[in-house]
């Protein structure tokens, strides 16, 4: 990796101080993404802004109806939390489908969802990628794209967003709470990452110097009926091909509300209003879930080796639907169901 | 701080204080391996993809090759050199032998460090759940079944810690 300079934050302010103060400076807090990215020299910060000794310590406190996860806490921390467990299983489930323990020990809140799309030309400096060196041109759209994308792309960028937590985070409709040189302000999950568009190389709307500081989750946790269902090339400690995340409320056999989102598909955790909407007041049957699958996958582009992933996501999405029903049988790893 | 500025660090590795100054961009890894000789903790992929450089940070099982020495400041680290006690091998150690859990022994280390951490973490009730919860530990081999065997063996004798 380059040479940078490294300093260790105090408080929160100065944090954002010392890296709104260079265009190169970076926070740093777990490092698992941003570490490995310097060492391939994608990521290249003249100064790190260490901030493991800054913020919220506590994984997750009470807020009001909901929670509060702090952004600096770790992933693992999270994911067993009593109330994580208790109120928001599918969240817990969610972290526990995503990296290996370990990592999950050293990656925070925040950082999960600043990390950086796995596209195997995005890592490989020798090869154009819009994402990483813009207007260089885009390997994967003509080159072996089975693990891209399928919604939202562009013709500069077919990546995936490869987080499993954050698509638990899109179902639960949370809220991303940040601070920076401006102040502090509040993103509505859905609207905290963004489609490749004309500008891939920008993947969320978080200013330079700007810090997550907490994600708060509303009241409805889904904890009755949920699945988070993970599709992949080995069973575990693989980022996904097809997740996805799904929150019932039922009425007996009626559905109240349902929360349907998708990892693995795009540039961001896929989530289609209109899918949801349209369960709403049916019944738990396959047939309505894979009507809702069908709204869900709409406009859905297959490149030459992932066209199977619209297919997989369908039958992805009805199961973990029909998984949700009974949370009791679903198994470690974010499995099918037996 | 200009970058080729040292930092102060103070850790303790394996019981022992160790007050140094390093480079930022060194990894707590290639601290370990090339600075202290302490080579148990082995470099695979250096990438986090393999375990193979877990050591045990302040309790919990980390990765040392994603770990910048310097962001460990006042941290408490055992590695493989320290896992054994006064009287003999450390349970994990002797089950692993027991069991046959190595063919090359590469990932070993690494392994048993991240089995310390997992039954410290107390999350893992079924052979299924110790599986899962020791993925992030590759093993080329192919001695999965007897790291898996020595792991349960272990948990279910409750002789650890």
């Amino acid at each position: 990796m380059n040479k940078f300079s490294f300093t260790q934050a105090r408080s929160i302010p100065e944090a954002i101080t010392e890296v709104s103060a260079r265009d190169e400076a970076c926070f740093v807090a777990g490092g698992t993404n941003l570490i490995d990215l310097m060492k391939y020299f994608i990521a290249k910060p003249e100064t790190l802004v260490d901030i493991n000794n800054v913020g919220e310590k506590e994984a997750v406190v009470q807020n009001g109806d909901g929670v509060r996860l702090s952004g600096f806490a770790t992933n693992a921390d999270t994911a067993y939390h009593p109330l994580i467990e208790e109120r928001y299983p599918l969240l817990s489930r969610a972290i526990l489908a995503g990296a290996s323990p370990q990592i999950r020990n050293m990656a925070t809140n925040g950082g999960n969802l600043l990390q950086r799309t796995r596209c195997y030309y995005f890592y490989d400096v020798n090869t154009p990628c819009n994402k990483r060196a813009p207007g260089s041109g885009c390997s994967a759209i003509g080159g072996y794209n089975r693990i891209m994308a399928i919604l939202g792309t562009s013709d500069q960028c077919i990546a995936v967003f490869p987080s499993d937590m954050c698509v638990a985070l899109a179902a639960l409709e949370a809220t991303v709470q940040v601070s920076g040189p401006s102040g502090d302000r509040s993103i509505a999950f859905a609207d905290f990452h963004r489609l490749p568009g004309d500008t891939p190389e920008i993947d969320n709307n978080l200013q330079h110097g700007e810090i997550i500081t907490a994600l708060d989750l509303p009241a409805q946790g889904f904890a009755k009926n949920h699945s988070y269902l993970k599709l992949r090339d080995r069973n575990s400690y693989a980022f996904a091909l097809v997740s996805v995340a799904t929150g019932l409320e039922l009425d007996g056999d009626s559905i109240r509300t349902a929360r349907i989102a998708l990892g693995g598909v795009a540039h961001k955790p896929w989530r289609v209003p209109e899918a949801e909407a349209f369960l709403e007041g049916k019944s738990t049957t396959r047939e309505n879930f894979n009507a809702a699958a069908t709204i869900l996958l709409e406009g859905a582009v297959p490149y030459k080796y992932n066209s199977f992933k619209i297919e997989l996501a369908r039958r992805a999405i009805v199961r973990n639907c029909l998984m949700a029903l009974d949370p009791a049988s679903q198994l470690p790893g974010a499995q099918p169901s037996e | 701080m200009l970058p080729n500025d040292l930092t102060p660090v103070t850790l303790t590795i394996n019981g022992r204080r160790h007050e140094l100054r390093l480079e930022p961009w060194v990894s707590l890894l290639a601290l370990l391996r090339e600075r202290l000789d302490l080579t148990g903790s082995k470099k695979g992929c250096d990438h986090g993809q393999c375990g193979a450089c877990t050591v045990i940070c302040d309790g919990k099982r980390i990765i040392s090759c994603l770990t910048l020495a310097v962001m460990k400041n006042g941290a408490d680290i055992t590695t493989i050199e320290g896992v054994a006690k006064d009287n003999g091998l450390h349970p994990l150690q002797k089950a692993f032998i027991e069991h046959d859990a190595f063919q090359c022994g590469y990932c070993t280390p690494g392994q048993i460090c991240s089995a310390i951490g997992l039954l410290k973490e107390g999350k893992a009730r079924t052979r299924a759940d110790v599986k899962e919860l020791m993925s992030g530990n590759l093993c080329r081999c192919g001695a999965n079944v007897g790291i898996i065997d020595a792991i349960m063996e272990v948990k279910e004798g409750g002789n650890y810690e």
